[in-house]
């Protein structure tokens, strides 16, 4: 039997110490991992040894079935290149695909406000619909509550969805060596400046839209010409590229270092950074992941991805190395350097 | 131009440096005060540091307006907040400044209205916006940032906004240099001047640091190359034996600043008699304050406030960091109690406090660098 | 805070005499150009922006003067070390020894 007995989960300590859940919490950096990992993690979740990763593999019967689960709380609902409900279908999509499976059912669950209109709510079902269509995932079922005017912004939507495995394919954080290559699928930053510009509280405008989208066929795009040399791989949702890869650090012990040059962004996503005296690699992302490969299959890899249909801006962006171990280093063109930490606090709050 | 790319570029940073390698007299130890919050940062984020020699002590100054503020000043903006249809404004910097009863954002989580702007008119918009709240903006910085929220108060003014307040936080960088000079424990060879400060003061409030006191200010940009040019144009003078005042940051520091901005807050500040500064005590005529005639827009004058003085937790070494007494690595309590995600002091959240920038450039990397070595060893 | 980046005006508010945009990499901002008043910048004008207004104008004569300066940089010691070359400045030695050098 998975997971703990009751009387072992109601003995376990917790490392959780905060007094109360604030934004932070939810934000995907430091205080959202303490809390998984000081809270629910002891309570909840089997004592595998394994890093939390993006989807769980479950054994029924012999056959390993990936399971994720993703919620969404956007303000506002629609926003240049998508809304809530394609979030919602690429989202759990994507963690499938970066834990090496292809997503095969969802299910939703909607929370709604009294008081939504129903032509938003409909346009999100539609929404949710194409992108469904387009990521080759059906839609099997799903529940819905409604709850008081001035609750749930509008709408919040939960997607769970389960896939098979890639053969050849494993994702595991313990497998990453020094001389491992990083690639990037496309530029940052798009989704979370998209966002806050959304919002219209800042006077700020730009040409950006959302990067939402359905990464598995870039996924199986480098699978079909790399898989051995995958040995990791993640999206970089809340919390950004930095967060990410500090995760990753801690989880394999290794270093990681990145080139600032490398990395790909559009003008305005730094123009607006720079702005608001943002970090670009602490901005959420919805259409991009990382993968970790081993250097003699980087360039196989690599040339798949740009190859690809809206691969074409994947780029290898650094290497892992023995050390600065744990940590995360950015070089930049001159020489100097500068260590990039997980995103603490919460600058941008209900982005994805 | 873009004005950035250009300031960046290596092979002109690789000439500055290699001149100030030239510059530099090895049997001198130079100690060099970076006033700027911003300039400290820009040190340690472009890695400037390693292109200098070694004889070169950069030496980080109180120029952070969030750091030196006293924590009770916090508690006492926060106590306004407490009312019901209050909106405290505030910048991104001050929302993880530790309060005694926990910093805005805590606050926020308990109930409080605390909103994150990016300018005193994004306060005064919210203000508009929200005709039965009382948006009350928590207004901090130096000269740079005063005329813009005296601006904003004129605004409000002329349109008669009365549901807006500002609790005025400002201060002014020329007597917190001199609180710096006249320390005993401080002995400095020049100063790279404010840079943002400057294009509001001008450069004529710095020429007493030269004639006075000897010692060769050069008001800088915040590009690498706008430091190591200031860094050979200080080097140059003190080859030479000069003190002067020199401007590197032309193209946007006007030598005699900003009339329109200083005439923007003379109308709507004075200074205050003494104003407690967090780390170098009581200074007199150290900070704004809002006019009379500007009485209805000042939180001070609106709202009870209880005047709160609090110092800081006795281990915590804010104020010796802030007088560049200590390095952020010597206080005691540094990367243990005190760290950017539990702050003691504000110096460690601010995205200019020297410990922040010290923490998040230089000692990850170096911590990272003595995990890597014993755990290979 | 001293946060403070250069951006271009692009348009001129023609109904707010006090507010301009501006634009930086792409991104477009209002801002109030109020304390600029006493000598307003025109649209293709860079100002420099810190929270939300514009503090000064940024001078590209200025800015090239500087760059100019900066790919001097080195040449007055280069023109030096060669008129010493030829043994005609007899004063020598006022530099000491080389420090060790960055990577």
């Amino acid at each position: 039997m998975n997971g703990k007995s009751a009387v072992e989960s109601a003995r376990a300590a917790t490392r959780f110490r905060d007094p109360q859940i604030e934004m932070a919490h939810g934000a995907g950096g430091k205080a959202s991992r303490r809390l998984v990992e000081g809270l629910f993690a002891p309570l909840l979740y089997q004592s595998t040894g394994e890093a939390l990763g993006d989807a769980a593999r479950v054994r029924i019967d012999g056959t390993a079935i990936a399971v994720t689960t993703d919620s969404f709380v956007v303000r506002p609902l629609r926003f240049p290149g998508g809304s809530i409900g394609e979030l919602a279908v690429n989202g759990t999509m994507n963690d499938l695909a970066v834990s090496g499976a292809e997503g095969h059912a969802l299910v939703a669950t909607f929370v709604l406000e009294e008081g939504l209109p129903t032509s938003v709510l409909e346009a999100e079902v539609r929404a949710m619909a194409g992108a469904a269509e387009r990521a080759g995932v059906v839609m099997v079922g799903g529940d819905t509550k409604v709850v008081e005017r001035g609750k749930a912004d509008g709408m919040y939507i939960t997607t769970t969805g389960i896939g098979r495995f890639m053969p050849q394919v494993t994702v595991d954080a313990k497998s990453v060596r020094a001389g491992d290559k990083i690639l990037l699928s496309g530029p940052i930053g798009d989704h979370g400046i998209t966002i806050l510009l959304a919002r219209g509280e800042l006077d700020l405008e730009a040409n950006l839209a959302s990067d939402t989208r359905c990464i598995l066929s870039l996924v199986q795009a480098v699978a079909s010409e790399a898989a051995p040399g995958i040995r990791w791989m993640r999206d970089p949702t809340r919390g950004g590229v930095a967060t990410t890869l500090n995760e990753l650090a801690r989880d394999c012990g290794l270093g990681i270092v990145l080139s600032e040059e490398e990395i790909p962004m559009r003008d305005e996503v730094r123009g607006a950074c720079e702005l608001l005296g943002l970090d670009p690699l602490h901005i959420a992302n919805e259409g991009q992941f990382l993968a970790v490969v081993a250097p003699e299959y980087a360039d196989a890899a690599l040339n798949a991805l740009n190859q690809a249909e809206g691969g074409e801006d994947a780029c290898i962006i650094g290497e892992v190395r023995s050390e600065p171990a744990c940590a995360v280093l950015v070089t930049t063109r001159y020489g100097g350097s500068r260590i990039v930490d997980m995103l603490v606090g919460d600058p941008l709050p209900r982005i994805c | 131009m873009r004005y950035v790319d250009e300031f960046r570029d290596p092979e002109l940073i690789t000439k500055a440096s290699e001149e100030i390698y030239r510059l530099a007299d090895p049997d001198r130890h130079y100690r060099i005060m970076e006033v700027c919050g911003g300039h400290t940062h820009a040190i340690y984020r472009f890695g400037l540091k390693d292109v200098l020699p070694s004889n070169i002590e950069l030496i980080h100054g109180p120029g952070c307006p969030v750091c030196v503020l006293p924590m009770g000043r916090i508690d006492d903006g926060l106590a306004v907040a407490k009312n019901s249809n209050v909106v405290f404004a505030a910048f991104g910097d001050m929302m993880r400044v530790p309060g005694t009863h926990g910093s805005p954002f805590e606050h926020k989580a308990r109930g409080t209205d605390v909103r994150i702007v990016y300018s005193p008119a994004d306060a005064l918009q919210i203000a508009r916006k929200n005709p039965e709240k009382h948006v009350m903006f928590f207004a901090i910085g130096f000269e740079t940032t005063a005329p813009s929220t005296a601006l904003t108060l004129m605004r409000a003014k002329a349109e008669g906004i009365k549901n807006f307040s500002v609790f005025c936080n400002h201060v002014t960088i020329i007597p917190a240099i001199r609180a710096i000079l006249d320390s005993p424990d401080m002995r400095l060879d020049a100063f790279i001047g404010p840079g943002h400060v400057s294009t509001v003061i001008g450069c004529r409030p710095y020429e007493w640091i030269a004639r006075n006191e000897g010692k060769p200010v050069v008001t800088s940009g915040f590009e690498p190359l706008d430091l190591l040019q200031s860094l050979v144009m200080l080097l140059r003078q003190l080859r030479a034996g000069e003190a002067r005042v020199e401007n590197q940051y032309k193209r946007v520091v006007p030598w005699e600043g900003n009339r329109a901005a200083l005439k923007a807050m003379a109308e709507v500040f004075q200074l205050r008699p003494y104003f407690e500064w967090r780390g170098l005590g009581f200074i007199s005529q150290s900070a704004l304050k809002i006019r009379d005639e500007y009485a209805e827009w000042d939180a001070e004058q609106r709202f009870p406030i209880p005047g709160t003085r609090v110092t800081d937790p006795k281990a915590a070494q804010c104020g010796e960091v802030l007088k560049g007494v200590l390095k952020p690595a010597q206080c005691k309590l540094f990367g243990n109690e005190c760290t950017p995600e539990h702050p003691i002091g504000a110096l460690m959240v601010s995205s200019e406090g020297s410990c922040a920038a010290y923490y998040n450039y230089e000692h990850r990397k170096a911590a990272a660098m003595v995990t890597s070595i014993s755990s290979v060893a | 805070m001293c946060l403070a980046i250069p951006g271009k005006i692009v348009e001129l508010d023609r109904n707010a005499a006090h507010l301009g945009t501006v634009e930086v990499a792409g991104v477009r901002r209002k801002v109030d150009l109020g304390l600029l008043q006493e000598d307003m910048p025109v649209a293709g004008d860079w100002v420099l922006i810190h929270v939300g207004f514009a503090m000064t104008k940024i001078s590209e004569q200025d800015a090239l003067e500087q760059m100019n300066l900066l790919q001097m940089l080195g040449e007055a010691e280069q023109a030096m070390q060669e008129v010493r070359g030829y043994g005609i400045d007899e004063s020598g030695g006022e530099h000491g020894q080389e420090h060790s050098r960055p990577n």
